[in-house]
């Protein structure tokens, strides 16, 4: 186990990069505690697989350092930092059977066989795939032949870390939540370091006690699920958590208040002297609909079960707003918004107000 | 199998069929024809029944071409397919060195066979010849065209000039189809070199490498017109491999009946090996 | 912010907080990224080493297509001391030898075209349909793939001279389908079995005839491996020498065929042998060269 810095670190897969659209990775100065489960999440193409492979070695940053618990390892190889990585479609050794694939990555750092034994066995039990140990892994199913990807990552107990690069892409869905709860049980009994990408945020909030969330090339914000969707601290965070996202509408700032076309919205904080593009982000679950506030049209309301939710025009924005499943929606429908979900962004990044 | 059952696509696979009828079939009836027929000349022809054949298979010249036939595809494999696949390993992946290497490398293929042969007898010729020069002048004893151990090496490395390209093609196409997934798996669980090649490279590339090895198999088998230009069959019969013997026999002696049984059962031995295969191609070809 | 060491999200805004540096020793450094797994770093030496063993016995035939026969004969050296074009000026132009070159190149482009044209059609039954003997007739044909031309020499000769076809250039062109129709059959049905069947069917649906679609559709669809089949068809016919050799007398002996015999008659002019030698590689290495991008991609398919 290691803490991993991230000193600096860019990235760009073209030549001499200059322009910042260049470089697949802008700069990137982070932490990840020892022992930590870690989502890296954001939309393909975000970098965060670029960011992934920086950190096991399969590629080489072109700007900044990696250090992993204060050694500078940026130049060492793959083998060396002692990384485990599953990535996205499963990798198995064709000619081996299930129990040797698992044993592979042992072997090659000469373990005991004794207790390569004991470790594949373990690990085998873990994924259920024990019966299957002496066929070969060719005859496998895509799902047997990612928990074999997995498993390679599992069985080495002395990783630095484990990274996953979206390892439940191609498993069947109710066994999503067996592998992914599978994969925090583990991570409570070894305290392994983890780190898992994925662009689902359902994945990344179940999985990780601290989430990453990239955009751009760029970490735009680091925190528990709780405060990546209290507290986004860009307008993406926002819109790409939460489902609907955020509601960000465009307002003027006037002393304690913000003007939205011509409607005035009273702020629960007196906003520290902001200049440029200001806006105003509110989550559905915090607009509330009633018979006073801002007068709003209601185009549409979709019923998802539990609560239902309401698309509005509000001075012809569109705004979202979630509904009780017993509250019922008035005649003559206006919003308006919970002082404590009220942020408010200056150039797409939140101003912070000491709430 | 999601191909519809459709006899009228047998017309659409006929004019192949007249034409390869046209090109093999009736040829081949004609050996067939010679080959159980005595003849004194004048378009006269005797039944002989089985006669050639059972001369063909008690013939010690046969058996010794079919000798040196055997003896130098299997040289020529031993020394192609490992070579073929060690250079496959080692190309560039990207950048300008791709095309440079596959368009000089493809070059020998596509050099007329016997020109291939000529380049060869100059190279190696000790009067003119810059290998046949430098072999002597390193005071090693080096003339193809007296000594049959030498006659054998140059053929053979002649060979191997001409046709490791294609073990190297084909390897190579196997090799770049390969996910790099597989490759950064292989880094991340610590593989050495060897393993990467044993356990992903290897099986990955095992369909293609056995249509080389069975391709070089039987080019190599009926290999005549190379040998040809450069020995001559020479010195004696030491470099006088089957085909060359069989166009000795029909071309030269016009031995027809004799010259046509060998021609069969040098037919039936490739149709053999065709069969092994094919059959094998498409179990691989299930498999995956 | 959960995290202690996380500075500010708006990255490379605020310094980071430096952490206790151990460097590794340069040296180390370089061992590790030699250590397992990696290529070593002289990979490239083993291609070099090939490609120069490809080039050198070809450099020296051009090298002495460049020499008189009297330095030929004479002297040993790396390149000419006295050039001379006068080898290639005898081919250019003394008919029997130029025209070599012109029956060969026409019997080679004879044999594409009818190799293609008719393997088309029947690639397309074998990738589209089942039909009765349909497994056994593509073996059939692989057969003749692997043919010895050796034993189709003489029944080649006999039949071609019952029907007068003798020293004709489509006598070899016929001939070489033997070995180029099931190759160009082979390879065609590989491309053609990866064009999904649906477009097939929204061709037929949009009303398309079957020789519109054939044409419009699907042929610019496998244009690549037309030119991977085309390339392969034109290839062996322009190696190949024994039938060629054993189907023309005069007027359509290929240039390889014509080099032998001069060499034969006149003793040694080994220069423009030499010269002749070049010259035949020449059309080779143009059509190498045309081909580069769909070299690695035909035998990809894994089907040559």
């Amino acid at each position: 186990m290691a803490r991993i810095d991230l000193d600096h670190i860019r990235h760009a897969y073209g030549p001499n990069p200059k322009a910042p659209s260049d470089f697949a990775l802008k700069q990137v100065n982070h932490s990840f505690k020892d022992g930590g489960a870690y989502a890296l999440l954001g939309p393909s193409g975000c970098g965060k697989t670029t960011l992934l492979n920086i950190i096991s070695g399969l590629l080489h940053p072109s700007h900044g350092r990696l250090l992993f618990d204060g050694h500078d390892v940026t130049d060492l190889s793959t083998q060396e930092r002692n990384i485990a990585q599953v990535f996205q479609f499963p990798v198995v050794y064709d000619t081996m059977t299930v129990y040797d694939n698992l044993a592979f990555p042992l072997r090659n750092r000469g373990v005991p066989e004794a207790e390569v034994d004991g470790r594949v066995r373990e690990t085998l039990a873990m994924l259920g795939l024990s019966e299957r140990a002496g066929s070969r892994a060719r005859r496998l199913t895509a799902d047997d032949k990612q928990k074999i990807s997995l498993g390679r990552g599992l069985v080495r107990s002395d990783v630095n870390a484990i990274l996953f690069d979206e390892p439940l892409t191609v498993i069947d869905p109710h066994l999503k939540w067996v592998l992914r709860s599978q994969l925090k049980q583990l991570h409570r009994r070894f305290g392994y370091t983890m780190i898992y990408v994925t662009h689902d945020q359902t994945e990344a909030l179940t999985f990780a006690e601290t989430v990453v969330v990239m955009y751009d090339g760029e970490i735009v914000q680091i925190g528990t699920p709780d405060e990546l969707f209290e507290r986004p601290s860009h307008t993406f965070v926002g819109y790409f958590i939460g489902s609907p996202g955020m509601n960000v509408m465009p307002v003027e700032l006037e002393g304690a208040r913000a003007r939205l076309g011509s409607q005035i919205i009273e702020l629960p904080f007196p906003p520290a002297n902001a200049s440029g593009r200001i806006e105003l982000g509110i989550r559905p679950e915090y607009v509330r609909i009633g018979r006073s506030g801002l007068p709003v049209r209601v185009t549409k309301v979709e019923d998802v079960g539990r609560h239902k939710i309401v698309r509005a025009s509000l001075e012809g924005r569109e705004i979202a707003a979630i509904l009780g499943e017993d509250e019922t929606l008035p005649a003559d429908a206006r919003v308006s918004f919970d002082p404590v979900g009220i942020n408010l962004y200056q150039d797409s990044w939140r101003i912070e107000t000491g709430v | 199998m999601d191909k519809t059952w459709n006899n009228k696509a047998w017309f659409m696979v006929l004019p192949v069929l007249l034409l390869v009828a046209f090109s093999a079939v009736i040829p081949l009836m004609t050996v067939v024809n010679y080959s159980v027929q005595d003849t004194f000349g004048n378009n006269q022809f005797f039944w002989a029944g089985t006669e050639w054949f059972e001369e063909m298979l008690h013939s010690d010249r046969f058996w010794q071409a079919m000798a040196r036939s055997l003896i130098f595809s299997f040289v020529i494999l031993a020394i192609e397919i490992p070579l073929g696949i060690v250079i496959a390993l080692n190309m560039p992946r990207s950048g300008w060195g791709v095309p440079v290497c596959l368009v000089l490398m493809a070059l020998p293929l596509l050099i007329p066979w016997n020109v291939v042969g000529t380049i060869w007898q100059v190279f190696g010729r000790v009067d003119i010849g810059l290998l046949g020069y430098v072999m002597n002048a390193l005071g090693v004893d080096y003339n193809y065209v007296n000594d049959p151990l030498d006659a054998w090496v140059t053929v053979i490395v002649m060979d191997v000039w001409h046709w490791t390209s294609l073990v190297v093609l084909l390897c190579y196409a196997g090799l770049v189809s390969i996910p790099d997934a597989y490759y950064q798996a292989a880094k991340i669980d610590g593989a050495s070199r060897w393993s990467i090649f044993r356990h992903i490279q290897l099986p990955k590339i095992r369909r293609v490498l056995l249509i080389a090895v069975l391709l070089r198999f039987m080019d190599s088998f009926m290999i005549y017109t190379e040998p040809f230009v450069v020995t001559g069959g020479g010195p004696g019969n030491s470099t006088t491999f089957l085909s060359i013997d069989l166009v000795k026999m029909a071309v030269g002696q016009f031995d027809l009946g004799p010259a046509a049984a060998m021609s069969i059962i040098y037919f039936l031995i490739i149709l053999l090996f065709s069969w092994v295969f094919y059959t094998v191609m498409t179990n691989s070809g299930s498999e995956r | 912010m959960a995290d202690a060491n996380v500075t500010s999200p708006r990255a490379g805004s605020l310094p980071a907080p430096g952490p206790a540096v151990t460097k590794a020793g340069s040296g180390d450094v370089a061992r590790a990224m030699r250590r397992r797994g990696d290529q070593s770093r002289f990979w490239w030496l083993i291609p070099a080493f090939y490609i120069a063993f490809l080039i050198l016995p070809i450099y020296w035939l051009v090298n002495m297509s460049f020499k008189t026969n009297q330095e030929i004969l004479g002297t040993l050296s790396l390149w000419p001391r006295d050039p001379t074009i006068h080898n290639y000026m005898v081919i250019f132009t003394d008919p029997s030898w130029y025209k070599g070159y012109i029956n060969s190149i026409i019997y080679v482009v004879l044999n594409t075209v009818i190799s293609i044209a008719v393997a088309l059609p029947a690639a397309y039954a074998f990738s589209r349909y089942r039909f009765l003997g349909d497994k056994h007739l593509f073996f059939w044909l692989l057969t003749n793939r692997m043919a010895p031309p050796a034993v189709f020499a003489l029944p080649f000769f006999q039949l071609y001279s019952a029907f007068g076809l003798i020293d004709t250039h489509i006598a070899v062109a016929l001939a070489h389908c033997l070995f180029n129709v099931p190759l160009a059959v082979w390879i065609l049905e590989g491309f053609m079995s990866g064009v999904p069947k649906e477009i097939d069917e929204t061709a037929y649906i949009d009303g398309y005839s079957f020789p519109r679609f054939f044409t419009k559709i699907f042929m610019p669809l496998i244009a690549s491996g037309i030119g991977v089949a085309a390339f392969f068809c034109f290839m062996f016919s322009w190696v190949e020498l024994l039938i060629a050799r054993t189907l023309t007398t005069t007027n359509a002996k290929p240039i390889s065929a014509i080099m032998t015999r001069t060499v034969s008659a006149s003793g040694l002019d080994w220069g423009v042998l030499a010269a002749a030698g070049v010259l035949t590689i020449i059309p080779g290495a143009l059509v190498i060269w045309f081909v580069r991008n769909y070299i690695a991609r035909g035998f990809a398919l894994g089907r040559v």
